[in-house]
């Protein structure tokens, strides 16, 4: 799915996949993660990565099973470095408004890498209804 | 311009202004700035703004709700003021705790003992 640089477009995008996420019966702990793991990836996609450029596009790639989801959101932005973002628990950062984002993809998903020069992002989350057995597959 | 509608319901109690978000979903970019917007006025027109925020409704929240409210927060001290935070269902409140806010933010299990804290 590709998506304007735009919050309309966003929102969605995000209904789609959180639908197919509903429709496999994921827990409502993982709902939630994704749900908030997918908007901080859009969010960032659309206004650090797209820099809110109506010209320039998000595409967002998903696959929902049983078992579980994986969603890449990639802009046209020229990428970062996310060993460089400062971290926002530190005390000199506690304050500052924004920068959280990443913490809360990492803490809530199961899986989160940063691909193509930091304009990609991959995040998994393993579908807990669906026993652990199944979850290193 | 157009008229935005009100994100939040607020009630005084013995000069406290209780807060209560009207959405449920506090994710979206443009809600997030007009309610930073409103929760702003109410700051500014207290010369010692006291006041509690009701999150017994919101059922999710993003990074830039937690920006937007690290910012009341200041503002709310610049002017000497307090501000609690009231009624965060657990999976918000975790939210607060992965981002250490919870040690940032006055944080009650129920609005009537934010009220009290600050009485």
């Amino acid at each position: 799915m590709v998506i304007r640089s735009e919050f309309t477009d966003l929102r969605r995008a995000q209904q789609a996949l959180l639908d197919e996420v509903a429709r496999h019966g994921y827990s409502e702990s993982a709902s939630f993660a994704i749900r908030l793991a997918v908007e901080e990836a859009l969010n960032n996609a659309i206004k650090h990565g797209n820099a809110m450029d109506p010209d320039k596009r998000v595409t967002i790639c998903y696959e929902v099973d049983e078992r579980c989801t994986e969603v890449t959101v990639i802009d046209e932005g020229r990428g970062f470095d996310p060993k460089r973002i400062p971290d926002p628990t530190a005390d000199e950062n506690i304050e500052k408004p924004c920068g959280r984002g990443i913490m809360l993809m990492r803490a809530y998903m199961d899986d989160v890498q940063f691909l193509g020069g930091g304009n990609q992002v991959r995040l998994v989350k393993v579908n807990d209804r669906h026993g652990s057995r199944d979850a290193s597959d | 311009m157009q008229q935005q509608e009100p994100r939040l319901s607020v009630s005084v109690e013995d000069g406290v202004s209780v807060v209560r978000f009207v959405d449920e979903k506090i994710l979206d970019e443009m809600s997030i700035s007009e309610i930073g917007r409103q929760l702003e006025a109410l700051v500014n027109e207290a010369s010692r703004p006291r006041m509690v925020l009701d999150f017994s409704g919101v059922s999710h929240m993003s990074s830039s709700a937690l920006g937007m409210l690290i910012t009341l927060h200041k503002h709310v001290r610049e002017k000497d003021g307090d501000l609690r935070l009231a009624s965060i269902q657990p999976e918000i409140y975790e939210v607060f705790v992965i981002t250490r806010l919870n040690d940032v933010f006055r944080i009650h299990d129920a609005v009537s003992e934010a009220l009290e804290s600050l009485t």
